[in-house]
């Protein structure tokens, strides 16, 4: 897997997340209370809001637009809402957040 | 560590809630084993009477299907009839001999059909009213037989008769009472159902007793004899004159029972170890026939067997309604009236509407309604909560649309709506839909339905009407809490006045806090709790408690309105609307510099700077030089203003300046909702101060201040409050009020809606009756205000802030890997 560097753990806010350029459009970078950081494409699959700017709480987090939560290890919406963002894979190494693009179907 | 054992005894409604509440509080503290008399799952014993008249089927009216028991790792043994608690060995017994150990045992066995002693009670084809198998036996002989007898005028025996109408049936209600209903409607009400009835086909005997069942001679019913010597043809008779506590099982295990199983405030019984809910058990004299209160307790006893025991339960205010397609009917309360009550009626017998409404000391007790029911659950709004109706009495009997609450569209008549028209106008939900999934997916909550539908959870306008739907899709079995009473979130089972007392006389200081201490069930709260958190632990410790950005709504973190595009829209103060040609030139060359798509003017006399990105936000407040607006918070937001004394003809006061005052003195303060101030300065009230949260209007002697007005999703005009005769005083009774509004009202209430809840005495004596409470509390919110600074300076003064602004680059990093 290619792995890209992107930040340290610590520019990113507990709690909150970062927005990174993406070749085929932004992608939203979360941080939780545990230090886990998980990326998901920034748009809900809803319409589209930004989900890198909703309130994160637990492993989830709720889109700022329509309320809809998504799953961060997943992006799949919880039920009764149904849906999908496309997520890649991240890991925390040595205090840097690393990040692949998984490619979208 | 070992888990504890629970056994429940018995499988039904009250039960499997009461596992539910306690799964989502303690997942883990017990092993559950269920039995179950009968063969199936849980279901929703309520919905038997629309499955027997055909509008429903069995599997539609499952809530707990086999899955769900295995997902939670109950251990379930259905068609098992337990025998014997030994509460010495603290062990249950089945029929089939199977055993099982406890350390909790929860009794839910629920009741009994009361079969009346008569000769010929036990021959074929006489049933009670209380399973799937008796409504699938009815059902059956509907097919194959002509006459059937119903023995009771309750709610049960009128659902089961109108059933079997409409399954081809001959029928006959027998009552035993003067009319129908006898204890959920009164006499004329009573009249007017028997007769609608009667159109349909059904027949009626009362007052009548019945004597005797006679035997065709092979051990089947064939007819009914009463005590009067008639007698009737009956194939099938169905008896439902009431039902009794099932505590048998109790009873011989030697825990005290008295027409049920006696209960404490926390479901407990004699034997601490043993609790019994639902319609077994007995709670201060009453056994609960209804599914409501049912939860309310299964609420309390989870709470209490998870080992958190905060809660208690109280005893409920029950509401009924009759589940017959077709017939409007809904009583809640002490209808029946009596010594010290007034009652309100409205008689219309040719159209078939009667309303009937209980006074006592000026607060509505009760209602009884019956041809037009659409006004019930707001009756039974105030009768829960205890409003006091001396000022709305004149136009009570008119309902909700008589006191200029008028709802979306105006449109109140939920049994009227035809299935197609829409309820939720923001996100296009049908009447149909909504009922369909209150009854697929066994809702009992508004909750419930906009968390399945969507329906009421934008804009809310349509909550009333919601919850309408639901009072008459599923009766006295919706769960229709006030605010007030309703647990903040699915994190913690506290409401929004437990919170704030306990921030308040705890001294919680931080969201961690406060979660440790209240027992959070979640380790970081959801996107509803931790906004209100945040907000309570700043307004009540202000200087002390530090404000989470985290928890706050992306408007409150960027300081900016996020649009559906996922840009910002920026609107700079302009304080009482006045601005300057410098101020404006700023305004329009940002607009060129960022090629701002709309530039507009707002309601709040201000100018909008709409689709900026969010980037783009800490330059466009550079270059603004303007402070912030607050129009994306949950804060003040503005004073709109008239031109008042110093230009207008007929301006008697100088509203602008007052309004530039009071908008400079609440910069920056956040509040549980939305602030807006208007201030006119003659009685045409140009400002339109009669819709503001506080609107003041200037007159020849002094000014007028009137709170709690809104121009929102419901119109609603402000209440007067006081007269003043200076600026100095507008502004102490404004700051004041405010304050009260700012350490009392819950999170997203609105101050209409505090007004409400609190009543306009309580203001009175805090703002208006006590000068040194007054003073306190315009001395507290100045307090409060000392600490706060204009957030777009601050985003700009401390770069660490504006992290959260800046994207990261990805091409320039693939560049270095």
């Amino acid at each position: 897997m290619n792995w890209l560097d992107i930040c340290d753990l610590e520019e990113i806010n507990v709690l909150g997340s970062r927005i990174v350029s993406g070749p085929k459009g932004d992608i939203a970078l979360f941080r939780t209370s545990a230090d886990e950081v998980f990326a998901l494409d920034d748009r809900c699959p809803h319409k589209g809001g930004p989900l890198s700017q909703g309130i994160i709480y637990g492993k989830r987090v709720a889109c700022p637009l329509h309320n809809w939560q998504i799953e961060l290890e997943s992006g799949k919406a919880v039920a009764p809402d149904q849906g999908c963002a496309h997520r890649h894979p991240t890991k925390v190494e040595n205090g840097r957040v690393l990040l692949a693009l998984a490619p979208h179907n | 560590m070992q888990k504890l054992k629970l056994v429940m005894i018995g499988n039904g409604m009250a039960g499997v809630r009461t596992l539910e509440e306690l799964i989502k509080l303690a997942p883990d503290l017990y092993d559950i084993t269920v039995f179950g008399a009968e063969p199936h799952p849980n279901y929703n014993r309520i919905l038997l009477s629309p499955v027997l008249a055909g509008e429903q089927t069995f599997e539609e009216i499952v809530l707990n299907d086999l899955n769900w028991y295995a997902d939670n790792g109950i251990k379930l043994l259905l068609g098992r009839k337990v025998v014997k608690i030994d509460r010495k060995a603290r062990v249950v017994v089945a029929d089939d001999g199977s055993q099982a150990e406890y350390d909790r045992l929860l009794i839910a066995t629920g009741s009994n059909p009361f079969i009346l002693p008569i000769p010929g009670k036990d021959l074929q084809g006489v049933i009670g009213y209380r399973d799937i198998a008796d409504t699938q036996m009815m059902m059956a002989t509907a097919k194959t037989h002509k006459h059937a007898v119903v023995i009771g005028g309750g709610l049960l025996g009128l659902e089961a008769a109108n059933g079997l109408k409409l399954r081809g049936m001959d029928v006959t209600v027998v009552h035993i009472g003067d009319w129908l209903l006898e204890r959920q409607l009164d006499v004329t009400a009573g009249r007017l159902l028997q007769q609608s009835l009667e159109d349909r086909g059904l027949k009626f005997l009362l007052p009548k007793h019945t004597a005797e069942l006679l035997d065709n001679g092979e051990g089947r019913v064939c007819a009914v004899k009463f005590k009067d010597g008639e007698v009737i043809p009956a194939d099938l008779v169905v008896m439902a004159a009431g039902i009794r506590p099932n505590s048998d099982l109790a009873e011989q295990a030697g825990i005290a029972c008295n027409r049920g199983i006696l209960v404490n405030d926390t479901l407990q019984t004699f034997d601490p170890r043993v609790y019994a809910i639902g319609e077994c058990a007995s709670h201060r004299g009453i056994a609960y026939g209804l599914v409501a209160p049912l939860f309310e307790q299964a609420k309390v006893c989870a709470n209490h067997l998870a080992q958190l025991g905060f809660a208690r339960y109280q005893g409920s205010v029950t509401s009924t309604k009759l589940k017959v397609t077709g017939i409007d009917l809904f009583s809640a309360g002490e209808f029946m009236g009596g010594e010290g009550t007034e009652t309100i009626t409205l008689s219309d017998p040719i159209g078939g509407v009667y309303k009937k409404l209980v006074i006592k000391d000026d607060v509505l007790v009760g209602a009884c309604l019956y041809g037009d029911t659409a006004d019930g659950g707001w009756y039974f709004r105030q009768i829960r909560e205890n409003y006091n109706v001396s000022e709305i009495r004149d136009h009570l009997m008119f309902g909700e649309n008589a006191i200029g609450d008028t709802g979306h569209q105006g449109q109140s008549k939920a049994m009227s709506m035809p299935d197609d028209m829409e309820v939720c106008g923001c996100n296009g939900v049908c009447k149909g839909t909504i009922v369909k999934a209150i009854q697929e997916h066994g809702l009992f909550s508004v909750d419930e339905v906009k968390k399945q539908t969507k329906a009421a959870s934008s804009c809310g306008s349509c909550a009333g009407l919601v919850e309408q739907i639901l009072i008459n899709t599923v009766g006295g079995a919706a769960d229709v809490k006030p605010k007030s009473e309703k647990a903040i979130c699915g994190c913690s089972d506290l409401n929004h006045g437990q919170i704030r007392k306990a921030i308040r006389d705890e001294h919680l200081t931080s969201i961690p806090a406060a979660m440790a201490f209240l027992n959070w069930s979640t380790p970081n709260g959801c996107a509803t709790c931790r906004p209100a958190l945040n907000y309570y632990l700043i307004s009540t410790w202000p200087g002390e408690a530090k404000d989470d950005p985290q928890s706050r709504f992306i408007n409150e973190r960027a300081h900016a309105n996020i649009q559906k595009d996922g840009t910002y829209s920026v609107i700079p103060r302009m304080w009482g609307g006045v601005t300057n040609a410098s101020e404006l030139r700023r305004i329009a060359d940002v607009a060129d510099k960022y090629n701002v798509p709309m530039v507009k003017v707002t309601g709040g006399q201000r100018i909008d700077l709409l689709g900026i990105k969010k980037d783009d936000l800490p330059g466009v407040w550079k270059d603004l030089d303007m402070p912030s607006g607050h129009a994306y918070g949950k804060s003040i937001r503005t004073v709109k203003t008239c031109v008042g004394s110093e230009f207008c003809r007929f301006g008697t006061q100088n509203s602008t300046q007052m309004g530039i005052d009071l908008e400079h003195a609440l910069f920056n303060m956040w509040s549980p909702h939305k602030v807006k101030l208007a201030v006119s300065g003659c009685p045409r009230n140009c400002a339109e101060s009669g819709i503001k949260d506080v609107g003041i209007i200037g007159v020849d002697s002094g000014w007028e201040l009137y709170i709690g007005g809104n121009g929102g999703i419901k119109t609603e005009a402000g209440e007067f409050f006081v007269k003043l005769k200076t600026a100095e005083e507008v502004m102490e009774y404004s700051l004041a009020f405010l304050q009260l509004y700012r350490e009392e009202a819950f999170y997203l209430e609105r101050t209409v809606h505090y007004l409400q809840r609190v009543g306009m005495e309580h203001i009175k004596q805090g703002v208006l009756e006590d000068a040194e409470r007054r003073k306190a509390l315009h001395e507290r919110l100045l307090f409060s205000l000392s600490f706060e600074q204009d957030p777009w300076k601050e985003q700009l003064a401390k770069p660490q802030l504006k992290k959260e602004f800046d994207r990261i680059a990805l091409q320039q990093l693939e560049a270095h890997a």
